[in-house]
């Protein structure tokens, strides 16, 4: 793979992380790290149905959330513990909350599909929107897990032979699971699958007419996606141990596509990219001034108008110069 | 009689007041190849917008190989062996042309519900790409569609639709903006298909509908107003009113 090298310097990079970061003084790097870590997962899901599927969800962050809250109400009922609903126990064991965590956002996202994916263009953005505020709204509105207050989770969840409350171990674990989800959507992509998703983004109405009935594949796309995004929400949860409907809300969805079209629309690392150079921003120029914001906003443009293909395209255009 | 292969009964469509197919009957036969002619506005492309599925008659039955599939969609006809070739090319110009013949041999090979295993060095898709590519005379395989000629895309569309190993082939207009030589080129291609696949051929070069032609349609205002070989074509004096005059004459 001509790629091989530069992979292998930045996941050594990425694995020395938390051991630069207490050399030099800076141990509160290693929290910012992980959750660029889980945002990095989020945005690479988000990448497999907007990037190779041409599906622009803007209701991305409702499965973040939903796998974050799967973490806390499961966290909660452990603490009490009460069963959900009299007969599901609670657990603070990672090896079973999150695998049930990608579960509930993959029937929500399989849901959601369903219907969304009937429509197409400014109507499918508007219908994922919309279904993502219905989820924010209600988790605003269940007052048993905390309203718009959100939940405290006290403890980070249980792993044999991992310290998580340790943020190293965290990082590590985070880490190893963005790597896998990786390699998982390098394998997807390059697939039978892949193919067809890809087709689909280009012409949809070819890959009808060689007798692909599309629908179905966007619908499984969109449930991988959706199913990736709870990972990273899982996993979110552990690294703040708090919960609120605010990781459900637009605004985050928002920030979810920024991180892809800023880092590399349909690359296999801009997600990622994009997830270090949003929070890196937030970080750097919130250090600065409380309305970071508003010089984002002539940041993004500049990319959408000068560097279409992201930071990756830009890297891309660097290499082939030099 | 055989069985034919398309049997088109009493289609109609309306857009508001235009009436674009007005009460079409046709029959393909089992290796024909009928051509579908008439004058701009005929309602062509709506015709074959009806039998592929992505248009939805009024009224009327459109039967392929016995088998009513007026109600299906665009994907499960082409399954049953009705493909087509569009006449302003679709095609993934992000990828090359054997990529995308690939992608229609995958189509054909059964469900695309396998996420592990990379489909772009897999020899069952690659071969008999290759081998479509060759027999509609595209050289350059490796060539992303964006940068191929118009007459190479209009090749590829033909490849495309054969992968489909198709009963029945509805072309729309495969010789619309070629060059003279690239038209008889792809006449000859055609020729050799004749025979071992039922072709509708949807076109506005007269010569190559002539020379082709076992059965030819004619569509004007919506209506088929004759059908017969090529001679009966040209003596029709219903025909040379509505068509053939207006397209010879100066």
């Amino acid at each position: 793979m001509r790629n091989a090298l530069p992979l292998a310097v930045l996941l050594a990079g990425a694995i020395a992380l938390p051991w630069a970061a207490e050399a030099l003084g800076q141990p509160a790097t290693i929290g910012l790290a992980t959750r660029i870590l889980c945002l990095g997962i989020a945005a690479a899901s988000l990448n497999l149905i907007l990037g190779h599927g041409g599906m622009v969800s803007f209701g991305h962050a409702l499965y973040y959330g939903l796998g974050a809250y799967t973490v806390g109400i499961l966290w909660e009922h452990f603490r009490l513990g009460e069963p959900i609903f009299g007969v599901i126990p609670g657990s603070n064991e990672l090896l079973v909350t999150l695998p049930i965590a990608m579960l509930v956002a993959g029937v929500a996202a399989a849901v959601i599909g369903a219907l969304s994916l009937r429509t197409s263009g400014v109507q499918f953005i508007m219908i994922t929107l919309a279904f993502a505020q219905m989820g924010f709204f209600l988790f605003v509105g269940l007052k048993a897990y905390g309203g718009d207050d959100g939940l405290l989770v006290r403890r980070r969840n249980l792993v044999p032979g991992l310290d998580l409350r340790q943020p190293d171990q965290l990082y590590w674990l985070c880490l190893g699971f963005l790597v896998a989800w990786l390699f998982l959507q390098w394998r997807i992509v390059g697939s039978r699958f892949g193919r067809v998703l890809e087709g689909i983004r280009q012409n949809e109405r070819r890959m009808a007419a060689i007798g692909i009935a599309t629908y179905r594949y966007k619908l499984a796309g969109f449930v991988i996606a959706g199913m990736g995004c709870g990972l990273a929400g899982a996993l979110t949860a552990n690294e703040l141990r708090f919960v609120s409907p605010d990781l459900m809300a637009w605004q985050k969805s928002g920030e979810i596509m920024v991180m892809v079209i800023l880092g590399g629309v349909g690359t296999l690392l801009g997600p990622v990219v994009g997830a270090a150079a949003l929070v890196g921003m937030e970080y750097v120029l919130g250090g600065i001034t409380e309305n970071w914001q508003f010089f984002l906003g002539p940041i993004l443009l500049a990319v959408v108008l000068w560097a279409p293909g992201g930071i990756m395209g830009l890297l891309g255009r660097g290499a082939r110069r030099g | 009689m055989v069985e034919p292969v398309l049997r088109v009964q009493g289609l109609r469509k309306r857009f508001g007041g235009l009436a674009a197919t007005d009460d079409v009957s046709l029959e393909v036969r089992p290796g024909e190849l009928h051509a579908l002619i008439g004058p701009n506005g005929a309602g062509k492309t709506t015709l074959i917008g009806q039998l592929t599925g992505e248009i939805t008659p009024d009224a009327g039955q459109v039967v392929f190989c016995g088998e009513d599939i007026t109600r299906l969609s665009v994907a499960a006809r082409v399954k049953r062996g009705l493909a087509r070739s569009f006449q302003i090319v679709q095609l993934l110009d992000d990828d090359t042309a054997e990529a995308n013949v690939a992608l229609a041999v995958q189509a054909r090979a059964g469900h695309s519900f396998r996420f592990w295993r990379a489909a772009g060095r897999d020899a069952a898709l690659l071969e008999p790409a290759r081998a479509l590519l060759e027999q509609v005379g595209l050289a350059r395989h490796d060539t992303r569609v964006a940068d191929l000629s118009h007459g190479e895309r209009k090749l590829l569309e033909l490849a495309m639709a054969l992968a489909a190993r198709p009963i029945l082939l509805l072309l729309d207009e495969p010789m619309a903006g070629l060059g003279a030589a690239e038209s008889l080129a792809m006449t000859e291609t055609l020729r050799a298909l004749k025979g071992s696949v039922a072709i509708l051929l949807i076109e506005h070069d007269m010569e190559a509908v002539f020379a082709l032609a076992d059965r030819i349609t004619v569509l004007v205002y919506g209506r088929a107003i004759a059908t017969g070989t090529a001679e009966e074509i040209r003596a029709n004096p219903a025909v040379q009113d509505a068509y053939l005059a207006e397209e010879s004459s100066p």
